[in-house]
């Protein structure tokens, strides 16, 4: 290595058509495409545009929580406790309707109630240290205690109809969009720009690629990672108001196991486990593989546990797929 | 290794002891023989299930299946009994843990030659299993009139008062502490979870140790099926549903560190013991079992927070003062 | 594989091992080609060569953690191939890493036998037996630490130890110490200096990696030099110069004169006074001006990185005051410093300097991404015109902007490192051990940019151990001991021994 010549370095690396095909984004496009090639050929009521628009009803709350959820695991961090918030804060909802509160309350109670159990979360994550995984795990029972203490087996139904309306009615009639999907299209492209245009989305990837050289370079770590407690906190008890407002009661068991197929949502789009990497495009893609797969099979009234068999042999094979290529790939290089 | 129990352990069995000396104060029902047999009895399967969960949590591993695998072999177990009541137990108990120790094998391979991350293997295979009670069965459920009386007959044998599930579990908690302290393998379990990087360095594979711990786990959920199911005369899919995350809070109660490496089988027993005596004292008590989720999260999130502060970590020395007052290094 | 186990070293006549024509090739680089030599029983051999010469890749092979192209590694007289670990071990070939890795929470005889434990009749696990041998092992290196003891409870040094009798036990025949001074007292030292003694008349061969001369040439008979994969000299230490060994390390001749320099010295810009933790340092106070660089020379351990990163935010001080530009400020976390115009190259590049996975620009503009925001978006190409300037400026060898840090050479990671600083416009920089563990080449490049930022007005704090890099460049020099300032020197006014001493503690003679 001589000192007298002196590299020229290139602005970016020569693009390659490969490059773009490996993405997992394209994966997943290709994934979606199938999915609906498939599920025409079942069913002559899948492309039915009121009937799609419908099936967002089933998959636009989880899909709200699990952007948070995105930022969330690419910080190195999980939330297993998001459904138990979302039961906490429809409980709330429901005993302040029960108060006979007007509208902008109903909808702003859950959020509320949301951003206190995702403080409670990020306080105890950041200020004492604790690993995420165990801490929320024990906050899911916690709030979802919660719920059940004061519910008991009762249900909450009594809920004015200007408020379930916004479960069950169309903000768009035409094209007819629900509510809650128009909330996630909104919310996708702010999280979107956030994640890859802003500056803090590129603080995220840094503390989820090694977070001591993030301290490092001055990024407030700590305070992010809370911060994104906070955030999913607020977006299950966004979910909360929503899902309410759809079912039009309040159970304590209401959203049970959503914790998990929101994590299958994130990590299915790509988010790598170990932190630092996704992209929340590939989050939205697989919302919407995940959400015409569940539709598409309960139109030919495949029951629901069955649907989460497909659904587990999805997430497996789409992870292992790729490696068992890769693998393929380096035998073949000398 | 160390047969006495250590101090993070010795806290745990006083804080039990104090908390059923406070609840026999209250109702002298709890300490009555009779119900300290019930809840020996009761925590069986628990504390199997948690030592199960430990041995793939020391590898840095973790198994959200465990439950779905109960359900799923204790309904093939339940499912032979309905068709060919009248064979000997053993074959009832061997199929729940031949079909445990395949579906721990999927979970085990999967993971160590492919290199998927636990967490998300076992979340896909927790859908999975369970799903395929229903593919398997077509929603059938097996009643206790169905299962036969040979079936049922095994959980309610009693030696000293105990029912065989409590010797059951000392055998397989033996067997744990055994394989664990006792044997290379065992040893080379905490080394890889530990550090990977120096047990590789060691000859130690990763890989070899995260097979076996994944269907060692499968195998006692497999049998853990079967003692469900007889026990509670029922199965269906919905068997054991979210008890995976119990499985885990005792463990993590019992001292068990989600970061591997670190974790005993005392400990692990006690953390069981210890949700077991919280679910047994709220009747007693007369709390609604509507109290039970909310209690067992608030002692999760205790024992979290103790566990971290017992693992505090290394102040820098270096200011002779500070050395000085400090307790001194090793000699 | 592995037949031969517990081999003991040869008596006289053929080295202990021997490499022939060993080559080793990853995608795009030619690691190593056609190197051999040979390690005698006894002798201590220093491997010697820049940093991606291929001293590791040849540790990584003796190891059995890479299987060579091409060649032979012979060892006991066979050609032998080590496909893992294992295999290296039962070859009766040991390794001392920098970093020791071992496992924290088990045992010292644990960490000892961890693969190879010695089992009962029964296959069980003979607890008492290890106890034992380790006690025994331990004893024979002066070990005065329990089998019994927790790793996690042992110092570095004593932890380097334990390492050492791993391979004792092993029965090794054959000892790789990679960089084992890196973190160890001058005491401690002396002791592995002690260990490496009776190891060599034990018959054992030694080799000895390591960037510090003085040590090479206290402690080894032989050397081979690399250099870009090849072996380019080998040979008696008492047959060649210092000087000689780094132009065959370099390839030419270097200069180890640092730049000289005439520089007014402007205004106060920094002045800390009293700073103070409870455990780790106490009293720091000193002054900094505008193109003056203060050197921090002490003894690994002394509080000096404690120290400067206490000033950067990253820990809280319990007492002192901070003052920027004659403004007191209050510094609770690194933006705080970053906002105020203070930058802080770490010491430890991996963990604290660099994110690996992550492009050469994303990196770069890691401190400073609040400057690239036009509204509310990041601007790449304002972020090109950063990284363009900065890396040219540095000289950044890579193939494009957006490469990823892990292909990069250490040299250059740490350009990129110091270009991230840089581009937070600091008024004071903070570098803390800039050259460690880079190439002699790189080196030199970092050394004449720090006396360019001097010039152009910085202040700069230069933390290192390295006494020629510190009297070379530094117009003063602070000397921590023990967590405190034990004296300050100007230039002209001091000599290495003065300096030395005071790092060791004059009290300590007495």
């Amino acid at each position: 290595m001589t000192m007298a010549k002196r590299t020229v370095v290139a602005d970016t690396a020569p693009r390659r058509v490969s490059d773009r095909l490996l993405r997992w984004e394209t994966i997943l496009v290709l994934l979606l495409v199938l999915v609906i090639v498939g599920n025409t050929a079942i069913s002559p009521y899948f492309l039915d545009l009121y009937n799609l628009s419908d099936a967002t009803y089933n998959f636009s709350e989880k899909a709200i929580v699990a952007l948070g959820m995105a930022f969330l695991i690419i910080v190195r961090e999980i939330d297993l406790s998001v459904a138990a918030i979302i039961a906490v804060a429809s409980l709330a909802t429901g005993l302040v309707a029960q108060m006979g509160a007007g509208l902008p309350i109903l909808l702003l109670v859950g959020p509320l109630v949301g951003i206190a159990c995702g403080a409670f979360n990020g306080f105890l994550v950041t200020r004492l240290a604790l690993p995420s995984i165990v801490v929320t795990i024990g906050t899911m029972s916690l709030f979802r205690g919660i719920a059940q203490v004061v519910l008991g087996d009762q249900v909450i139904n009594k809920y004015p109809s200007s408020y379930t309306a916004i479960g069950q009615t169309y903000a768009i009639d035409w094209p007819p969009l629900p509510y809650s999907f128009l909330i996630f299209l909104i919310f996708a492209v702010v999280f979107a720009a956030v994640l890859h245009r802003t500056a803090i989305g590129r603080k995220l990837y840094a503390i989820g690629n090694n977070p001591t050289a993030a301290r490092f370079s001055g990024i407030p770590v700590d305070r992010i990672r809370f911060w994104l407690f906070v955030l999913t906190g607020a977006l299950a008890g966004l979910a909360a108001t929503l899902l309410t407002a759809r079912i039009g009661s309040t159970r304590p068991n209401i959203a049970l196991g959503w914790e998990l197929e929101i994590i299958t949502m994130v990590i299915l789009g790509g988010v790598s486990i170990a932190g630092g990497s996704g992209t929340i495009p590939g989050v939205v893609l697989a919302v919407f593989i995940l959400g015409l797969i569940t539709f598409g099979l309960s139109l030919i009234n495949v029951p629901g546990i069955v649907i989460s068999v497909i659904l587990g042999c999805l997430l497996i094979t789409s992870i292992a797929v790729p490696i068992i290529i890769r693998r393929l790939l380096n035998r073949r290089q000398p | 290794m160390s047969l006495l129990l250590r101090y993070r352990e010795l806290a745990l069995a006083v804080i039990i002891a104090i908390m059923v000396t406070g609840i026999g104060a209250y109702a002298p029902a709890f300490v009555g023989l009779d119900n300290i047999l019930r809840v020996f009895n009761d925590t069986s399967i628990l504390a199997m299930l948690a030592l199960a969960q430990m041995m793939v949590i020391l590898t840095r591993g973790i198994d959200l299946s465990t439950a779905s695998n109960l359900a799923l072999s204790g309904m093939i177990s339940a499912s032979l009994a309905q068709n060919y009541p009248d064979l000997p137990v053993i074959t009832y108990i061997a199929l729940a843990i031949a079909t445990g120790l395949l579906l721990g094998l999927i979970n085990g391979a999967f993971i160590s030659l492919l290199g998927i991350p636990p967490i998300v293997m076992t979340l896909g295979t927790l859908s999975v299993f369970r799903g395929m009670i229903v593919v398997y069965g077509g929603g059938n459920q097996v009643n206790a009139s169905e299962m036969g009386e040979v079936f049922q007959a095994f959980p309610k044998v009693t030696l000293l008062g105990l029912s065989s599930l409590f010797w059951i579990m000392a055998a397989v908690a033996i067997a744990v502490w055994l394989f664990l302290n006792m044997t290379r393998t065992g040893r080379a379990i905490y080394a890889v979870g530990g550090n990977p990087v120096a047990a590789r360095y060691c000859g130690i594979d990763l890989g070899r140790q995260q097979l076996i711990v994944y269907t060692v786990a499968g195998t006692i959920s497999g049998l853990c099926g079967y003692l469900w199911v007889s026990r509670y005369g029922v199965a269906y899919s919905e068997i054991a549903s979210g008890y995976e995350l119990t499985v885990i809070a005792a463990c993590v109660i019992g001292g068990v560190s989600i970061a591997g490496g670190v974790g005993t089988v005392t400990g692990t027993l006690l953390g069981a013991l210890f949700l077991g005596v919280i679910v047994n004292a709220l009747p007693v008590m007369q709390i609604t079992p509507f109290w039970q989720m909310a209690i067992s999260g608030a002692v999760i999130l205790a024992a979290v927070i103790v566990n971290a502060r017992a693992e505090k970590r290394d102040v820098k020395l270096i200011l002779p003062e500070a050395r000085r007052t400090a307790a001194g290094g090793v000699r | 594989m592995s037949a031969i186990i517990n081999q003991p070293p040869p008596q006289g006549g053929g080295p202990v091992l021997s490499l022939r024509n060993v080559s080793k090739t990853f995608p795009g680089v030619r690691a190593l080609h056609d190197v051999s030599f040979d390690l005698l029983a006894g002798e201590v051999t220093a491997l010697i060569g820049e940093n991606g010469a291929g001293k590791s890749t040849i540790v990584k092979i003796l190891t059995g953690i890479y299987v060579p192209d091409g060649g032979d590694v012979i060892a006991g007289g066979i050609a032998r191939k080590f496909y893992s670990p294992r295999d290296s071990w039962g070859a009766g070939i040991a390794a001392i890493h920098q970093e020791t890795v071992m496992f924290d929470e088990l045992s010292v005889a644990e960490n000892i036998f961890t693969g190879h434990m010695p089992v009962t009749g029964s296959g069980l696990v003979d607890w008492k037996g290890m106890r034992e041998k380790a006690g025994d092992l331990l004893k024979r290196i002066d070990a005065d630490f329990s089998p019994d003891a927790l790793l996690k409870q042992l110092s570095v040094a004593q932890k380097h130890m334990v390492e050492i009798t791993r391979a004792l036990s092993h029965d090794a025949s054959v000892i790789i110490m990679d960089e084992p001074t890196a973190a160890l007292s001058r005491n401690e030292i002396e002791d592995l200096y002690r260990i490496v003694d009776q190891l060599k008349s034990q018959g054992r061969a030694i080799v000895f990696i390591s960037h510090k001369f003085d040590e090479i040439f206290q402690v080894a008979d032989r050397f081979v030099c690399l250099r870009d994969g090849e072996k380019v000299g080998e040979g008696l230490i008492a047959d060649v110069t210092e000087a000689e060994l780094v132009s065959l390390m370099v390839g030419r001749p270097i200069d180890q004169v640092f730049p000289k320099r005439d520089i007014k010295l402007g205004d106060t810009v920094l002045k800390v006074q009293g700073l103070s933790n409870p455990t780790e340092f106490a009293d720091i106070s000193f002054e900094l001006r505008r193109g003056e660089i203060l050197g921090f020379y002490g003894l690994v351990g002394a509080g000096r990185s404690e120290a400067m990163q206490c000033l950067f935010g990253m820990t809280a001080p319990s007492a002192g005051t901070v003052m920027l530009e004659g403004h007191a400020i209050r510094i609770r976390a690194p933006a705080d410093a970053i906002a105020a115009g203070i930058s802080y190259v770490p010491e430890d590049r991996q963990q604290q300097g660099v994110v690996l996975p992550l492009g050469i620009r994303h990196n770069m503009t890691l401190a400073s991404i609040s400057q690239h925001v036009k509204n509310w978006f990041l601007s790449k190409s304002s972020e090109l015109d950063t990284v363009r300037a900065l890396g040219t400026r540095l000289d950044v060898r890579a193939a494009h902007w957006e490469q990823t840090l892990s292909e990069l050479s250490g040299g250059n990671q740490q350009k990129v490192v110091i270009a991230k600083w840089l581009a937070a416009k600091p008024k004071v920089v903070i570098l803390d051990e800039p050259t460690k563990g880079i190439d002699v080449g790189s080196k030199a490049a970092v050394h004449d940019f720090i006396g360019e930022l001097a010039e152009e007005g910085l202040a700069v704090i230069l933390v290192s151990s390295e006494l020629p890099e510190i009297m070379g460049l530094s117009d003063r020099v602070i000397v921590m001991q023990e967590g405190r300032i034990a004296a300050s020197f100007e230039r002209g006014a001091w000599s290495a021994e003065k300096i030395v001493t005071a790092a060791t503690g004059a009290r300590k003679a007495a």
